[in-house]
């Protein structure tokens, strides 16, 4: 492979088909078949990798609250029309009335859970929830595919608030999953006002901005900006591959029913034009369950990703203005003199807020970068599998095609 | 299969009858054994070699570039001792010479299914490739073409003992005369006259009606086929290419992560080693196209055999046209019956009869008349019997060729999907598949 620099910024060649930039080679060792013979078949060595993985996350955690969405259910009012979905809880925590629970929640209350979640943990990472419309396409907003997809992503949500040390024992999280009725609950607390009034104080903050960054959030600071980056760009690539696949696709069925067309024609060529066309047609049929996989495993694990990238950066802005509002308020007590008291009490509930914080953050960012490298090796493996499998499968088409040919060659000849 | 407009039945012969009469025929091809292999590709091994591009003035005295092709031709034997083989005789020929060989053959043997020349464009190309003439892809393709070509030519058992088609491969300068010396341009039917006889022709044979059908079918049915599949290879070298961006990111990616940046900088060269690969690929699916592409252009050289058929059936119905009329009015004079309107008889009714003297010279006139004509028609009618009786034989020799040549290409296309499966997935994707089992 012949050696280009890598580009510094992307942005203006991405999704540029006519550059065939090549990067360095690397030949860091750390894939594991580098050393040792090639196996026979690549599925069963990915098969024996994936037992061990298996083990790792059973070590991790013992689960005690087990969470499932499911029965989405059409609900139509003169107002508007929306889904309710079936969440079902079955834990074993003593804090918990009951061992089992059944409600119904529609995506507004999920909304309203998060946003608890977030007031009351405004450095901790909250699993981002599905969009609320999607944009792009002419994806109608009930339409079947949508909706699987949307109870998936929200089951995922469940289960990452469950797994989550601190946000799984959340007041607003037992309520949501226990009480028949949310809308008790969801007129308490903070009101619309005060929710104001921090917002604008945050903006008051981070305009006036932050000194000092502690050196591990600027490391952070960093990451999550150029994180947010490639992931986009790496959705972006999954999309347009998703796009291209498709359009191959159409050129290929046309390509086989060409084929049998033309074995209509023929006599002596009609059978091994039909065998070509079927071959085809066979392919396109591979080709079909690789966009669908694509779909189903890579796309919703990146999108996911690429909300995660948004949570982090409303954190790290969330983290910066608690550190400004003490900072602020630092200021104000070093030139004031008049109730120093006061102040210097101030200063102190917010020199502990400022720091919990950061710790809160520190021990979450690493739980999150933990679960980033599972959930994306897991989608990318998947992926490459999957991608195996296709050319394992094609290859065996066109070779049972070789054998059909070749044995009736032989028989003509005898 | 019989005259509709005959008179009497004894003049006008069966048209495609296979039974061969002791007629000779101008060509002296008929009848003779066919052997296996030609006597002069047992002579000689031929080769065109190599391309070379050269300038030079061309007719209105412009500036030109083209390319020039090398045929080198071997004694046979020569190849299969120990020792160096002989130094071949060589000369530079350019594609519109072929191009004149080629019209001096279909003109010279209309019975035969002349093999055609690579395409004068290039046609049916997916995006990357280059349509341009002179782009060196194009060129080596073309040399293969045209070696194909003169091998086709030289295996034919007919058109192997073309004295032109030796000097084609042996006598650079004095090519081109001897082949205009040849006044096979005189011999060009021309357009009018074979479209007219299509529309005209009273009594099609079957068989060639049949053969233009299916020649009609399969120029559809492959013309869509390479259509289709420069398309196929356009939107295969999107999904590629696209993975290839993949490489990129992942490479910068792998840039800010620690525990991960190792499996994601190897999956980025994968990634780019992947989208690379799809240029071998695609090249050596032009070679498959190619093949495709001399049967397109053969079916023209098969509808060409049937529409010189249709003029000789033409001229042949014409000429027993022509004898039953003159002796229609040969009775109508001995009779002296009118049933065929004529000028004289017209004549004579308004003015008075003619003589004596005056009917019985033109009696024999027309007598005269009707012996040329009865010649005429056993003239065409042994031609079209020998034209049909040779083509037949040239498309039963086409159709095997066709069959078994088309199974090998499509036999070729399975290995060649074969190998491209296994190039991709044991180096690429299996490996990205492990780049990412790192131990956290």
């Amino acid at each position: 492979m012949s050696g280009h620099a890598v580009p510094a910024d992307i942005s203006g060649h991405m999704l540029d088909l006519d550059e065939d930039d090549d990067l360095d080679v690397f030949s860091k060792n750390t894939c594991l078949t580098d050393e040792g013979p090639v196996p026979n078949s690549p599925s069963s060595m990915v098969n024996q990798y994936r037992l061990e993985d298996d083990e790792e996350q059973q070590d991790a955690n013992a689960k005690d609250l087990f969470i499932s969405v499911d029965d989405p259910e059409s609900h139509i009012t003169a107002i508007e029309t929306y889904i309710m979905y079936r969440v079902v809880t079955k834990t074993t925590r003593s804090d918990f009335d009951s061992s089992e629970f059944e409600v119904r929640r529609r995506y507004q209350d999920f909304l309203w859970l998060r946003s608890k979640l977030e007031e009351s943990h405004p450095t901790l990472i909250v699993h981002p929830l599905p969009e609320k419309f999607v944009m792009k396409g002419m994806v109608e907003r009930f339409n079947d595919d949508f909706i699987e997809t949307r109870r998936k992503a929200l089951q995922r949500f469940l289960s990452r608030i469950s797994e989550h040390p601190v946000l799984s024992h959340s007041q607003h999280f037992k309520v949501f999953l226990t009480a028949q009725d949310l809308a008790p609950h969801k007129k308490q607390g903070s009101g619309f006002l005060s929710r104001m009034g921090e917002t604008m104080r945050a903006v008051a903050n981070s305009v006036r901005g932050v000194k000092d960054r502690p050196e591990e959030f600027e490391v952070l600071q960093d990451y999550v900006e150029n994180f947010s980056s490639k992931i986009s760009s790496v959705d972006k690539v999954t999309q347009r591959i998703i796009k291209e696949q498709r359009e191959y696709l159409d050129e290929l069925r046309q390509y086989s029913s060409t084929y049998a067309q033309w074995a209509g024609s023929e006599e002596n060529l009609s059978e091994p034009l039909k065998g070509v066309a079927s071959c085809a047609e066979r392919c396109c049929k591979e080709t079909e369950e690789r966009i669908q996989h694509l779909s189903e495993v890579l796309v919703p694990a990146l999108h996911e990703y690429v909300l995660c990238a948004e949570t982090l950066k409303a954190v790290m802005r969330r983290r910066d203005n608690i550190q400004a509002e003490f900072e602020a308020k630092s200021d104000a007590l070093a030139s004031r003199r008049s109730d120093l008291d006061a102040l210097q009490d101030e200063v102190d509930e917010l020199a502990d807020r400022m720091d919990k914080s950061n710790s809160a953050l520190h021990v979450d960012w690493s739980r999150w970068r933990n679960a980033m490298r599972t959930d994306l090796k897991a989608a990318f493996t998947s992926t490459a599998e999957k991608n195996v499998e296709y050319y394992e499968k094609c290859l065996a088409v066109w070779e049972s095609f070789l054998v059909s040919q070749r044995g009736e060659s032989i028989s003509q000849r005898d | 299969m019989i005259m509709a407009d005959s008179g009497s039945s004894e003049e006008v012969a069966v048209i495609g009858n296979t039974d061969i009469t002791s007629t000779e025929s101008e060509n002296n091809i008929i009848n003779t054994m066919v052997e296996r292999g030609t006597s002069l590709l047992k002579k000689m091994e031929i080769n065109v070699a190599e391309a070379e591009k050269r300038t030079g003035k061309n007719t209105v005295n412009m500036q030109e570039t083209y390319t020039v092709y090398l045929i080198e031709i071997r004694p046979a034997e020569s190849v299969t001792e120990g020792g160096t083989p002989a130094a071949p005789d060589t000369l530079w020929r350019r594609y519109s010479e072929f191009e004149l060989l080629r019209t001096y053959l279909l003109v010279t043997y209309p019975f035969i299914i002349i093999p055609p020349l690579p395409e004068k464009r290039a046609e049916f190309v997916w995006h990357k490739l280059s349509a341009d003439n002179l782009d060196p892809d194009f060129v080596e393709r073309r040399r293969v073409g045209l070696e194909n070509f003169l091998l086709r030519v030289a295996s034919h058992h007919v058109l192997s003992n073309d004295k032109i088609f030796f000097l084609f491969l042996t006598e650079e300068k004095g090519w081109r005369e001897a082949v205009l010396d040849t006044g096979f341009q005189d011999k060009v039917d021309s357009r009018l006259k074979s479209v007219s006889a299509m529309l005209r022709v009273k009594n099609p044979d079957k068989r060639f009606t049949a053969l233009k059908q299916y020649s009609d079918e399969l120029n559809t049915v492959v013309s869509q086929l390479l259509r289709v599949r420069a398309r196929v290879a356009d939107r295969l070298y999107g999904v590629y290419k696209v993975h290839g961006n993949y490489g990129r990111v992942f490479s910068e990616w792998s840039a800010i992560e620690r525990e991960m940046g190792d499996g994601l900088q190897s999956a980025g060269h994968h990634m780019d080693t992947y989208a690379a690969s799809i240029d071998d690929i695609l090249e050596e699916e032009e070679h498959y196209a190619d093949q495709l592409k001399e049967y397109l252009f053969y079916t023209d050289a098969v509808r060409s055999v049937c529409k010189k058929h249709e003029l000789m059936q033409y001229e042949l119905e014409m000429a027993s046209q022509d004898l039953a009329y003159k002796k229609q009015q040969k009775e109508e004079l001995v009779t002296g019956t009118v049933r065929v309107f004529s000028l004289k008889g017209m004549t004579s009714k308004l003015f008075g009869s003619e003589t004596q003297e005056q009917r019985e010279s033109r009696l024999s006139a027309i007598e005269q008349s009707i012996e040329e004509g009865v010649e005429a028609v056993m003239e065409k009618n042994t031609e079209c019997r020998d034209f049909v009786s040779a083509a037949w034989e040239d498309i039963e020799r086409f159709k095997e060729q066709k069959d078994k040549d088309l199974r090998e290409a499509l036999i070729s296309y399975a290995i060649m999907q074969i190998s491209m499966c296994k190039k991709v997935w044991p180096s690429t994707l299996f490996r990205t598949s492990f780049c990412f089992q790192y131990k956290h």
